[in-house]
Formats: C-alpha cells, sequence, structure tokens
C-alpha cells in the first residue's frame, strides 16, 4: 500500500445540487447571524447608554455600507428561519421526495425574500 | 476534517492530449490519470473520441480509450448494466455509473474523475476498502434468534416484504456517501449514506429481530447525526434511492424508542 496515494478531488469538481448550496448557505447564515448579534448587542448598549451615545449610533448604522450589513443581517435571518422550517419538516420524516426536492428549496428562497421585503416595507 | 483544498500531492496538472486523426464526429473526454509508479502529481488528458465509432454510454468511451487508445487507463468495470456498482465515478461534476450514463445526456466536454475524496489506487480506482469496512460494521445479514420454521423460509407478508422497496435494491457503489460533504470531512467516523441506507435496510425487515442492538450502535454522534441533510445522497443515486430519507426513517425510529 502507497501512503503517497493522492486524495481524489472534492469540491473542485463536485456540483452541489440546489439543496447542497442551500445546506452551506444555511452554515454560513448561521454564523454571520452570530457575528451580527455584536452588532445587536451594540445597539442595545447604545439605547442604555443615552441619547448621545444612541444618536451617535444612529449616525454610524445610517451610513450605506452599515445598511447593507443591517439588511444582510435581515434577509440572512430570515433564510436560516426558512431552512430552519425545512429541516422541522425534514425531521418527521417528509419532503424528501426526489421529485420535489428542488420546488421546497426555491420555496425557501421566495419565502426569505418576501419576508425580508415585507420587513423593509414595515420598517 | 474539514479541508477545503487539496494536499500538495493530489494538485491536478494538466496531461497530454490524444488527437482523433481523420475523425470528424469528435467529443473530448477529460480523464483523470495518476500512476503511483511516476511519482508524479495526478494530471488531466484529453482524448478525442471519434464519436461515429464509439457506443452510446459514458462507459463505452472509456473502454475505447483503454482498447484503442491508451491502454494504460485503469478503471473498474464489469456488469455494464448498473447491478454491480463497479463503474461508479465523478462525470461532469456528479457521481453516477459510466456504464448507465448515456454520453448523449452531457454537453460539450466530458470530465471524469474518481469518486471524490477518496484515496485514488491508479486513475479512476478509489481505495474502497474503508467504506466496506463500514459496511460490515453495521453486520449487513438477518438475525434472528427464533428457530426458523423445519420446512420453510421465514415468510413475510405482502407489506412486510413492500417495506424492502427502495432499500434492497442498493448495489453499494459508494455514489451518495462520496458526494456528501459530511462524509468528506468525516468519514474516519461518520458512516454516510450508502452504509446507513443499509443499515436501515436491516432495521426495516420484519425477518430480523436485532432492531434494539442496530439502534444502539447507531445512536452515535458521528456514526449517524453527522447527517445534515444536505441531499447530495439522494440527488446523486444512479439507482434513484432515497439515502437521505432511510437516514431520517433511523433518526425517527431513534426519536420515539428514546422519547416516547
Amino acid at each position: 500500500m502507497s501512503a503517497n496515494r493522492p486524495l481524489s478531488p472534492h469540491l473542485q469538481v463536485y456540483r452541489l445540487p440546489l439543496t447542497g448550496l442551500i445546506s452551506i448557505t444555511h452554515r454560513m447564515t448561521g454564523v454571520l447571524l452570530s457575528m451580527g448579534l455584536l452588532l445587536f448587542v451594540y445597539v442595545l448598549l447604545a439605547i442604555a447608554a443615552g441619547e448621545s451615545t444612541y444618536l451617535d449610533m444612529q449616525a454610524f448604522m445610517s451610513f450605506w455600507l452599515f445598511k447593507l450589513v443591517y439588511w444582510g443581517f435581515v434577509y440572512a435571518l430570515f433564510f436560516h428561519l426558512c431552512h430552519g422550517i425545512r429541516h422541522l419538516i425534514w425531521d418527521v420524516g417528509k419532503t424528501f421526495d426526489r421529485a420535489t426536492m428542488n420546488r421546497y428549496a426555491l420555496i425557501e428562497l421566495g419565502c426569505s425574500a418576501i419576508l425580508t421585503f415585507a420587513a423593509f416595507l414595515l420598517f | 476534517m474539514v479541508e477545503f483544498t487539496l494536499p500538495q500531492n493530489s494538485v491536478v496538472k494538466k496531461g497530454k492530449t490524444f488527437k482523433a486523426a481523420g475523425a470528424t464526429n469528435i467529443r473530448n473526454f477529460e480523464v483523470y490519470r495518476w500512476n503511483p509508479d511516476a511519482g508524479e502529481n495526478p494530471r488531466i488528458d484529453t482524448y478525442e473520441i471519434d464519436m461515429d465509432h464509439c457506443g452510446p454510454m459514458v462507459l463505452d468511451a472509456i473502454l475505447k480509450i483503454k482498447n484503442e487508445i491508451d491502454s494504460g487507463l485503469t478503471f473498474r468495470r464489469s456488469c455494464r448494466e448498473g447491478v454491480c456498482g463497479s463503474c461508479a465515478m465523478n462525470i461532469n461534476g456528479k457521481n453516477t455509473l459510466a456504464c448507465t450514463k448515456a454520453i448523449a445526456d452531457y454537453k460539450g466536454t466530458v470530465k471524469i474523475f474518481p469518486l471524490p475524496h477518496m484515496a485514488v489506487v491508479k486513475d479512476l480506482v478509489a481505495d474502497m476498502s474503508h467504506f466496506f469496512e463500514q459496511y460490515t460494521s453495521i453486520k449487513p445479514w438477518l438475525t434472528n434468534d427464533a428457530e426458523p420454521p423445519a420446512d420453510a423460509e421465514r415468510l413475510q407478508s405482502r407489506d412486510e416484504r413492500a417495506k424492502l422497496d427502495g432499500l434492497y435494491e442498493c448495489v453499494l457503489c459508494a455514489c451518495c456517501s462520496t458526494s456528501c460533504p459530511s462524509y468528506w470531512w468525516n468519514s474516519d467516523k461518520y458512516l454516510g449514506p450508502a452504509v446507513l441506507l443499509q443499515a436501515y435496510r436491516w432495521l426495516a425487515d420484519s425477518r430480523d429481530t436485532n432492531d434494539q442492538e442496530r439502534l444502539d450502535e447507531l445512536n452515535e454522534s458521528f456514526k449517524l447525526y453527522r447527517c445534515h441533510t444536505i441531499m447530495n445522497c439522494t440527488d446523486t443515486c444512479p439507482k434513484g434511492l432515497n439515502p437521505a430519507k432511510a437516514i431520517a426513517e433511523i433518526k425517527k425510529q431513534l426519536v420515539q424508542r428514546d422519547h416516547s
């Protein structure tokens, strides 16, 4: 047995199906949401610390780049929620059919976009 | 362990091109090559195939390369009709059996790699020993302490037999397991979709009375619960089976047994 055997290509060649892409996005949004929570705590701290810090925070958060981060956070939240619900449905043993796999994935993506848009209209 | 890039000795280089002189109807086949005796990195060789003189399946093209162009090309094949599972490989980014996959299903160049994230023995041949050790670990045989009837088989009702449909057809080609990122990163401990589908096949068998022990054996954070429902397994299975669903059924059985 040769110890020098190469490892065959994996991520380099594999074409992930939609469900696979959604799964990795679920992971990534989970990490991003955890980091986003720090920003959320900063906002809460600013509110608690009084008017001047609150106004500073508001000015800071109104900068376009942070607005983008903020809306990214909201989308990540809804996407993570939708795929979380998908996981709950999977956990009872349903929606595994090969024929409907992609349809449910598209519903998830659609719902998270609609929820983000609805949040945008509300706030 | 999660490692996104290939180790130094596994990085794929560009290889040779074999022209098909005089042919008019040409398809390019890019094939992963690695020779254990050469001491070099793996490479991609390109073969021009004269489609006017080639069978319809990807395996036909690979056989044509071996027979007429480059006899050194190494791969596994046997039944050429999707029941032996030998010719599993990664074709244009998805794992499948070369013998049941038509070349016409692809456009342009056909890119052929060994099953992903496996130790390569030579060219398209991956080392399957660990995979089969894992298969052995789930005790893939019927266990029943009761004496069988003296002059008959252990009988099943039609409904009991129907529960094995979608499970018994598995040919252990490992397309699903080697499509699974969880299996890529944790194959040392995670059993992977193919072996778990087999584990469920014995749990679902009405003649097998070893369910409790089988469930105890699987009830472990790595062996079973590294499945994160990524669904690559179900997406790629060349036999149209559903390993992800089988795994979910095992998880369900465990919950019903331990938490109800």
